[in-house]
Formats: C-alpha cells, structure tokens, sequence
C-alpha cells in the first residue's frame, strides 16, 4: 500500500488523522508531484510525470485521450496507488491509501462520471458518510439541510436539497456533484472535465464559482478537451501526451495553435474538413413528429450527403427526437418517410433493419458493454447479418473488426480486451465502429465528441464529413456550437420541445443559435 | 474510408491473445478438494476415494440431474436474472411425466386409459410441462418488468403446489421398462453432458449467445444496438424451463418414480453451481465449462463426506462454507488479474 522505496518517511493519512496542520513547511506549492509512475496491464499509463500547484491558481491539464490525465487525477485523489514517484503537499511528502485519506488531507475530486445515487436527496448525497449527527447519534437532517441550504446559496445553485437526485437533469447533477466537492472545504480541488455534460449557462456559473474558490487560496486542477474555456480561467496549461509530461504554457503567453501541437505532436491543419455540397434526393423526412410531453411538431427533410444539426440547450428535446427516429421511445403523433415510404419506428430493430444508426448521448448507459470485450462490443449491431444458420461466422466478422479498428484508429491491445479498459476516446471510436459496420444510410451521432481529445474529434469529423460525401445522411446532435456550425449544411435548433428555427449554413451564427435555443427573440 | 483517415501513430497490432482459460482456476479446486478427500480416505478410511469407478459414477449420476438446471440457470444469471422455480418445476414436470408413464399392470394407475403409453409421450410431455413454466416466467418478467427473483418465487410456490395437487401427495409409481432406461446406467450422465457440450457451443459461438452476453452487460444498449430484449429474455427462461423439465424427466426415470417432493432446494445448488463456476450474479459473465466443474464441486463434497461419513448436517453447514469462500477466491483472484 505504501511506496516505502523513497528515503523520507512518508506521513500517511488514514481516518483517524487529523487534517493537515498548514504552514507546516512554507512551500511555494500547494500541491507537488514528482516523477511518479503508474502502469497498467498492457500499458504504461504514466512516465515520470510531474506537476506543481499554486495556491490561488487553476491548473488547466490538456492532452488526448489516454494521455494519461484522469490516471494522474486518480493518483493525487487517491484511487490509485504510483508504481513510483512521489507527491508532496506544501511541502510534506504524501501517500493516500484510500480516496478518504485524500478527503481528510485536504484533496477533493469532481468526477467526469457522475457518483450520486438516485434516489437520495442532494443533502443526503452532498453530506453521505459524514452526515451530521445529533446527541443521540442519529442522523441531524435538520442540520444537515441548514448546511445543505447554505451551500448551495453560496454556490448561487438554486435547487431545493430535498430533491431527490434522480429528478435532477444531467447539468443539475454535475452542479451538485461541484457543491458536494467544494463542501470539503478542500485546498486542492480536481475537476475532471466537468462541463462536458453542461450548458453555456452553468458553465458561466461554474466559472464564476471558480474565480470564487481562487480568491481563497485554493488550487484547482482542470481538465478539459475545450480550449477556449482554458483561456478563460486558466493561469496555467499543462499538455500531457501519451502518458507523459511535454511542457508547461503560462497564461499570459498562451497560443492555441501552439498548445494543440503540444498535445497531438503533430500540425493539426484544420479542424473541421471541407464539405462536398448535399445531393437534392431526400432520404428521411419527418412530419410533425410529437411524443407527448416531451417534444412536439417536429418536422425536417434530410438529404443523402446532408449533416443536419440540431443544437439545443440540454432538456431541450434533441436528443428524445433522436431516440423517438430509432424507435427507441416510439412517437405518439407524427409521421416518418424513409425514402418516400412511411414507416412507424416501433423499436430499434426496425430502424436498424431500415438503415438507421444511433450513437447514443451516454456512453456508459447505453452505449458500452462494460465486461465485455472490445470485439462483442463492436460486433453485436451487425450479428444478425453474420449469423444465417444461428451460428457466428467468427473468422469475416473478425476481420471486419480488426478493419474498422484500423480504420478508426481504436487503440486497444487486441480485440479480446475488456472494452471497460479502453480510454473514453477509444470506447467511442469503437461504438461508432459498431454503427459504421451496420452500413447506415441515416447516421444519427448524440454527441458524438463528448469528451474526446482535439486529435481524435478532427478524425471523427473528418470521417463524418467522408461519409457524408459517400451519401450518407448524418443528424448530429451536440453541445458544442464551434462542432455543429463547422460540420453542419443546416443546422436546427430546438428550445423545450419545439423547433424554434433551422438556419441553413451561411445564416448560421453562435449567436442566432443561441437567441433560438433560450427561446427568446428579443435581444439577449 | 482509409484515404480519409492516415494512420499518423500506427496503432498497437491487433493480435488474438490466448489466454488462459478462466476456469482452470475452479478446476483445480475441484482437483484440491478431490484430493483431500484422498488423503482424508487413507487417514480415516483405509482406503481410496477416487480409485473407485463405482463411487465416482454415482457421483457425475446425482450430479447430472442438478446439472441440467444449473445449465439453464446460467443462462439466466447471464442476462442478469434468477431462476428460483427450477427446483420446483421438476417436481411438477416429474410428475406429470410419470403418469404418463405407468403400466396397465398396476392397478391404480393416475390416469388408467392412459397406460402403456409410447415413450416419446411422457417424455415430451414433462419437457412440456418445463417449457411452459419457463414461457410463463420470461414473459411475466419481460411484459410487466418485475424483477425475476419475484416472477420466479411466485412460480417456485405454484408449481410446488401444483405438483402436489396433482395427486393430493400421492407418488406415481410402477413406470413402464422403457421410461425409467432414460434414467438407468449412464444415460443421464450422456443427456447432461451433451445438453452441456450444445449450450457450450450456443452460447459462444451462436447470436443466441452473444445476445445473452450483451443483455447481460448492459440492458439499454443492448436494445439499442437492435435486439429484441423481451423476446430473448422469454427464450433464455424458456430454455431454462426446459431444462428443468427435462430434469424432472430424468430424475423420476431414474427414481423409476414420480414425487410432489422431487428437486427440493435443487435451484440453490443450480445457482451454487453457476456462481462456484464464475458466474457472475451481476450479468454478462458466466460460462457453462464453469458451471459444469461447479456441479461437479458441488457433486465430490457430497460424495466425498458421505465416503467419510460426515453427518448430513455437519455436510450441509461445511457446504454453504465452501461456497461462499470459492466465490470469495474467484472474486479476488479476478480482481487482482484486472489490476495487473
């Protein structure tokens, strides 16, 4: 459990430590890491790294995909042990046995997987396992509330702390996942991608809440695929690439260009590919589509080779329209023509059998099969045409495999890997490898980027693009206003279930998007 | 699509490792636990445990009947169910076959114009029996979505019920020469292992069983990538309801009697063997080479305390011991194989 291999004696943390006395040593860093090294089977996660934190600062960490930056999180939160290396808090050499150990010293992690549970309010959540506790050892939920309550007014979250977590939407979910680090009062505070799953709007609140927390004296590690929320709030931009520390940029002489080739290690030409023009034949046209409640009158024509996007804040109802055009939450009023011929999508089946594809917004719940492997993964969507007699023809379905992942550079020690072991970036080449072998005509992506390093989006957009110019017809949902106006012919917006407007390429601009997406037409 | 995309960091090979199988880990429990045995027989005995061709086909004989249900019952642990009724649907299945199943030389037969039936009419009958508990369990779970545990409690109490009923308690005996040969000599142990040897194969090699898996992995995506959940879910316990069936078939041809109390608490041993074997209660993991060696497992301690004449009891407490630490063994083992 401890790396006894380094010299000094190593102060260990457990429960029943108290927290870490400050000034102990007068360290110009809050937070230091050296050297420190972390394998895992089949790959070396992290090589002689290194990282400073001062107090008062936020430390943007940029880098690919399985670059090695969630892994070194891991580490300083205590999730993972270092093979080697060593951390240092202000000054005091360190090891964290447990995540707890690094609560109590003062280190607080926001995950890029959202940890609440459902069905417990947010005070019950916020405060779990240290729940305050009245005279007789029984839960304080008074108190607990009053703390609950004080939080998130500090944090300007307005949300009651009685509200289970389950009514929650995924933005109000990651806010309290924020308030819940921050009650640890903590020095040091993670953040690991934590408005990849919000709105401009909280991401401005969030913002806001950092420049907070700076002013107190905390350090705050970013980590972030989005360059221009580096230029806002960073002091500092670390690159990691394939496991290793490449260099340090400071704010004031930062230059994107400059810091993308860090991270990929190559020139990045352009992000988004030139376009072939769409043809005049239309594949899908959807009429007034309705599902109850949810969304209503939805109606647009895509042609073959069209990328259509649909933006829209989250809750919207972009991605319920996605689902409703896969059968997935079949329409309750509305038509659909495939090919001039209308169809009733029942279930994914159906739509899958007529040439649709559907990669899904959350990755973990409905997209991958954790303990499976990386081939089941891919294969499963195409079984039926590789399984005439019931049984699988391994030998074509494998090469087929082993094709896409070449094809879309899915990085993974062989195709008998458990998919759960793949880097997010990975796990998504590989889902979008499972619709791609389907061959689809109509290719429906529901974020297809989300946390996904620059290298492999520009591949992602490249391939859309590819497709595209081959005929296929693409909707692609997404949050990121730059993705849908640099990939998309027209671009459709949506505001609480209703199409608010559809801008052809050249009348699409952030902020016509963003005036129709909050529903006003006013000046905003 | 390759011109699109240039391979700018050439991507790790993909070679097809082998690895090595999961179940050897189990299988040298297996071996371990024989050989205690071995040596307690000589310490106690005088005399060896395993160098007796008669006790060992005992053994594989009472473990084929337990075996069958485990088979189905892995299938369902797969996709993240339970199967509580098995136990209790070959009784009912036993006994429904048994009384199709009588000589006219007796005269108190269940149904007397039904004697002296052809063979092939029990047998299909108590496989009937089976597959319809089993399409009754599959469809309350997949149609109304209660959880399994539930759907199939509820049959475990119904068909014991019903088996009793069948009857008022009586058992059905006097079972025609060419019924009870599908339970004598070896022929149980053929039925078990070649049912063993076609869902083996099914489940690795068949979209049936890649099905299976994924449903177990993750439900949702499962749907989404195009599968129709409910009905596979209905086929899975139907199979498994088959199979007990075809359990009960064996088991009363081999008792060469039909009786409302056959199977009692065989569903925890199938799901012991399952879960012994590396079936994981959480789905999408589990395989029936794994499950088989659990059978077996389960089949040498009882044989082997019987061999030493532990009391049944005593048996029973030192079984549940050994269940719980296999599972606990195989859970860190696997543990520490994901971390290395």
């Amino acid at each position: 459990m401890l790396g006894s291999n380094t010299a000094v004696k190593l102060r260990t943390y457990d429960q029943a430590s108290p927290r870490y006395a400050a000034n102990e040593a007068e360290s110009e860093y809050l937070l230091e890491i050296l050297n420190v090294s972390k394998g895992f089977p089949g790959v070396k996660a992290l090589s002689d790294v290194q990282l400073r934190v001062r107090p008062g600062t936020v430390l943007a960490l940029m880098g690919e995909n399985g670059a090695g930056k969630s892994t070194l999180m891991k580490i300083i939160a205590g999730i993972y042990q270092p093979d080697s290396g060593e951390l240092r808090l202000r000054g005091q050499p360190v090891s964290f046995a447990t995540p707890l150990a690094a609560l109590q010293a003062g280190i607080a992690m926001i995950h890029q997987e959202l940890n609440l549970m459902p069905h417990m309010t947010i005070a019950e959540n916020i405060w779990l396992g240290r729940e305050p506790l009245n005279g007789l050892h029984m839960v304080d939920h008074g108190e607990m509330h009053r703390k609950t309550q004080a939080l998130l007014e500090r944090l300007r979250i307005s949300l009651d702390p009685e509200e289970p977590v389950g009514h929650l939407s995924i933005a109000e979910r990651q806010m309290v996942e924020i308030a819940k680090a921050v009650s640890y009062d903590s020095d040091v505070l993670i953040m690991d991608e934590p408005t990849s799953a919000i709105t401009e709007k909280e991401v401005a609140h969030l913002f806001s809440i950092i420049a907070d927390l700076k002013s107190q004296g905390k350090g705050i590690i970013y980590i972030t695929h989005k360059m221009d929320e580096v230029f806002n709030i960073a002091d500092e931009v670390a690159v990691f690439r394939d496991g290793a520390y490449i260099g340090l940029q400071r704010a004031d002489s930062m230059d994107g260009d400059g810091l993308i080739s860090m991270m990929v290690g190559r020139e990045l030409t352009q992000l988004f590919p030139e376009r072939t023009p769409p043809t005049d034949k239309i594949i899908l046209s959807v009429n007034n589509l309705t599902l109850d409640g949810v969304f209503k009158n939805v109606s647009f024509e895509l042609h073959a080779g069209e990328i259509l996007g649909i933006a829209g804040l989250m809750g919207s109802g972009r991605t319920n329209v996605a689902e409703t055009l896969f059968g997935v939450t079949p329409a309750t009023g509305g038509e659909i023509y495939l090919d001039g011929e209308r169809i009733v999508m029942s279930d994914p089946c159906l739509a899958i059998q007529k040439g649709l594809a559907l990669l899904t917004e959350d990755r973990k719940d409905t997209g991958i099969f954790p303990c499976l492997s990386v081939m089941e993964n891919m294969e499963v969507a195409v079984l039926p045409t590789f399984s005439g007699s019931g049984f699988v023809q391994q030998k074509p379905l494998r090469e087929l495999c082993e094709e896409m992942c070449k094809k879309l550079r899915v990085k993974t020690p062989s195709l008998e890997q458990c998919i759960a072991n793949l880097s997010g970036g990975n796990q998504q080449k590989a889902l979008l490898a499972r619709w791609l072998m389907t061959n689809p005509r109509v290719l429906i992506l529901d974020e297809p980027t989300r946390g996904i390093d620059v290298g492999a989006k520009a591949e992602i957009y490249r391939l859309i693009a590819y497709l595209a110019s081959e005929g296929m017809a693409v909707i692609m949902i997404s949050s990121e206003l730059p993705e849908v106006l640099g990939m998309s012919d027209r671009v459709m917006v949506m505001h609480e279930g209703e199409v608010t407007g559809c801008l052809d390429r050249e009348d699409a601009t952030q902020e016509r998007v963003m005036q129709l997406a909050s529903g006003i037409t006013a000046i905003h | 699509m390759s011109t699109v995309i240039e391979n700018k960091t050439a991507a790790a090979p993909l070679k097809a490792r082998r690895r090595i199988p999961t179940e050897l880990g189990i299988l040298l429990v297996l071996f371990g636990i024989g050989l205690i045995f071995e040596l307690f027989g000589w310490l106690m005995r005088d005399q060896s445990f395993l160098m007796n061709s008669q006790r060992l086909v005992l053994m594989i004989l009472q473990v084929s009947v337990i075996g069958l249900i485990a088979i189905g019952v892995t299938q369902v642990i797969i996709t993240t169910g339970i199967d509580l009724s098995s136990g209790s649907v070959l009784a009912l299945s036993a006994m429904v076959a048994a009384s199709l199943a009588q000589t006219s030389d007796f005269g108190r037969a269940v149904f007397p114009a039904l004697t002296d039936m052809p063979v092939w009419v029990p047998i299909m009958a108590g496989l009937g029996v089976g597959l319809l508990a089993g399409v009754i369990n599959g469809s309350i779970i997949a149609i109304t979505g209660i959880p399994p545990f539930i759907a199939t409690l509820g049959m475990m109490v119904s068909a014991r019920g019903l088996a009793r009923y069948y009857t008022e308690g009586q058992p059905i005996s006097m079972l025609s020469d060419s019924y009870t040969a599908i339970g004598s000599g070896a022929m149980p142990v053929i039925i078990f292992l070649v049912v063993a040897v076609i869902f083996h194969i099914a489940l690795r090699y068949t979209k049936y069983g890649k099905y299976t898996y994924a449903i177990g992995g993750n439900m949702q995506a499962a749907r989404i990538s195009g599968i129709n959940v409910k009905r596979h879910l209905i086929i899975v316990y139907s199979i498994a309801g088959l199979l007990a069936g075809l359990a009960g078939v064996v088991a009363s041809a081999r008792a060469a009697t039909g009786q409302a109390g056959m199977g009692m608490s065989y569903e925890l041993d199938a799901i012991a063997a399952a879960v012994i074997g590396g079936t994981s209660l959480a789905g999408g993991v589990g395989r029936i080479t794994g499950t088989v060696i659990g059978a077996l497992i389960l089949g040498v301690m009882a044989s082997g305390f019987t061999f030493l004449g532990v009391d049944a009891y005593i048996q029973d407490i030192i079984k549940g011991m050994i269940i719980v630490v296999a599972v606990v063994i195989d859970q860190y083992r696997n543990k520490r194989k994901a971390k290395r």
